[in-house]
């Protein structure tokens, strides 16, 4: 038996119930990589005690014949889940100190399933960003970087806003993490990182307990490094919670179940809108790739056109800053966290909020308060709605003519720390294919399918129907099979 | 559309961030920038379109208006940075 740590997670499901090991062993395991991924700066708050504790009850549970369907499976925390008496940050200085008196939903399901948190890992501060460099804990550093660690010769982004996670997912220190998805903050770092990352439907998985960025877009999801690691994560993750208002009352499928491998006869929409300027030639390729390799395995392609596809990332930035710019009224000095004194309450506000919040989170609710101030209403938010409409409508209509949509993740593979960095909009761009499928509630996901001239990995980025993420995770695993992806990042731990 | 520094202020004020005025003109041409960018949204007909209020057409829940939380005072306040008595404390907002 090798380490621990390589396996994926259906195969430590299996062997633990076979008991080759233990929870105990596996979650040990976990820890010691967590340890050797230290200079990677993937974690802001690391649990081993917890992670033992909750290992041993597992070990526990399953003795008397009680294991649920993540029973004993170390996992990382986006450090945006409010996780009960244990830190929780958001990334961000103004939420400094904060221990949450409550747990949120989704990481209830996971525990509740038997899952084994080694900690809380890094993210862009309060999800906004898209290479895990707004952290005001760090950036995080990604394991494809070459050289040694702390030694590098190029300091990778793992992509954002779940840097930590994606970087945690493919140093092969957890089995999984969880990651939240408002513009494309699991599929990103996910193709930049070679793991597999899903964003299901919005309204699957509860926003309860989650820190708010905006709260029509943010879908939490699963990352793991094969899809049926993120299908059994889901599954975990998902389910009705009266305690948000968005969470839709359906069944839970058992995703896992619907990966037959069958996709005779599926209609996967190719949008010709996808093909952006400057786009690498090598990306491109790939894509065509992907659709070569769905049609082997049965598929049908089909040429679809989503018109309004280049103004997603325009009506995104004004949607989700002035939902921003609303949410995080509440950090104030007052109820938790960062407090700077003034001399009367106002000052406090300002002062607190002054020194709080870091550049990318300033600019954006800045933004945001802008959009929604007396006057520009109409014209900016008003109209990025109906833009939003619109988007919707594109994919109503694409989706008459296919059942699945195949795209690349992003437009690039992953850049350096420094790179891309002085002009905002640069960076805005690298969302440009995942945007789109937020501003209509739509479950996408990321497929690591091949490898840049740079060594790099590479995603193709699967949409799907409103709740029909079984048959995107019934392509994305074919996909997954036929591009064969196993390159490994310089960094294993 | 471009953002003065006078405007920017004055935003700054209305989100309650306070932002060194020597920060205030570099903030001005990247939110200009932003704002440019975003401006393209205006070559969409949006004639008869309907602002969109949810992704998932559903309508909004109701329940029983009934106390189903609470009790909690300890654990709501324990995150204060200064509390007092059961209390928030601010500096003082009545003269």
């Amino acid at each position: 038996m090798g380490a621990l740590n390589r396996l994926t997670m259906a195969e430590a499901i299996d062997g633990l119930a076979r008991k080759e090991f233990t929870a105990v062993e596996l979650t040990e395991a976990h820890i010691k990589a967590t340890e050797a991924l230290r200079p990677f700066n993937a974690y802001i708050t690391e649990t081993p005690e917890v992670a033992l504790a909750m290992a041993k009850a597992s070990d526990e549970r399953r003795a008397k014949g009680g294991a649920g369907p993540m029973e004993g499976i170390p996992i990382a925390v986006k450090d945006l889940f409010c996780t009960k008496d244990v830190q929780t940050t958001a990334a961000s200085h103004i939420l400094g100190g904060f221990k949450p008196p409550y747990e949120s939903t989704v990481t209830s399901n996971l525990w509740r399933d038997g899952a084994v948190m080694l900690g809380k890992v890094n993210l862009d501060e309060f999800a906004m960003g898209s290479a895990n460099i707004t952290s005001h804990h760090g950036d995080v550093v990604s394991p494809w970087s070459p050289g040694e660690p702390g030694n590098w010769s190029r300091r990778i982004v793992p992509g954002g806003s779940s840097g930590g996670s994606a970087a945690t997912v493919a140093a092969r220190a957890a089995l999984g993490a969880t990651g939240t998805d408002t513009g494309g903050s699991i599929r990103q770092p996910a193709g930049f990182t070679g793991i597999v990352g899903v964003k299901p439907t919005y309204g699957r998985c509860s926003r309860w307990g989650i820190v708010a960025f905006a709260s029509s877009l943010d879908q939490a999801g699963p990352m793991a490094r094969t899809v049926k690691d993120t299908a059994i994560m889901l599954r975990s993750m998902c389910g009705f919670d009266p305690k948000d208002s968005t969470s839709v009352d359906m069944p839970v499928p058992d995703f896992a179940a619907a990966l037959t491998g069958d996709i005779r006869g599926l209609r996967v929409g190719i949008p010709k809108e996808y093909r952006v300027d400057g786009m690498p030639a090598e990306i491109e390729a790939l894509w065509q790739k992907g659709v070569e390799w769905l049609k082997a395995a049965g598929a049908v392609p089909v040429d679809i056109s989503l018109p309004h596809t280049k103004y997603a990332l325009p009506a995104y930035y004004i949607v989700a800053p002035a939902e921003a710019s609303s949410n995080l009224a509440r950090y104030d000095g007052v109820r938790f966290g960062l407090r700077v004194e003034g001399g009367n309450l106002k000052e406090l506000y300002e002062n607190t909020r002054g020194a709080g919040f870091g550049k990318e989170v300033r600019r954006r609710i800045l933004i945001g308060t802008y959009v929604l101030s007396a006057g520009y209403y109409d014209a900016y938010y008003l109209q990025a709605q109906k833009v939003r409409t619109r988007i919707k409508w594109d994919f109503d209509q694409a989706f008459q003519l296919c059942d699945v949509i195949l795209t690349p993740t992003a437009p690039s593979t992953a850049f350096g720390i420094g790179e891309k960095m002085d002009d905002p909009i640069q960076m805005y761009l690298n969302d440009v294919f995942t945007v789109p499928v937020n501003l209509a509630g739509l479950p996408g996901m990321s497929v690591p399918a091949g490898v840049g001239a740079d060594g790099l990995p590479l995603g193709l980025q699967l949409i799907g129907r409103p709740f029909d993420e079984e048959t995107m995770l019934k392509v994305g695993a074919v996909l997954e099979q036929a591009a064969g992806f196993k390159t490994e990042p310089p960094f294993v731990a | 559309m471009s953002l003065d520094k006078a405007t920017v202020a004055r935003i700054a004020h209305l989100a309650r961030i306070k932002v060194p005025e020597e920060e205030l003109d570099h903030l001005a041409g990247e939110l200009s920038q932003i704002l440019s960018f975003v401006e393209q949204l205006n070559e969409v007909d949006t004639g008869n379109v309907p602002p969109m209020t949810s992704v998932a057409a559903q309508k909004l829940r109701r329940r029983k208006d009934e106390v189903t939380d609470g009790g909690i005072q300890d654990a709501v306040l324990k995150n204060g940075p200064e509390t007092a008595e059961g209390f928030y404390v601010v500096p003082k907002v009545v003269e």
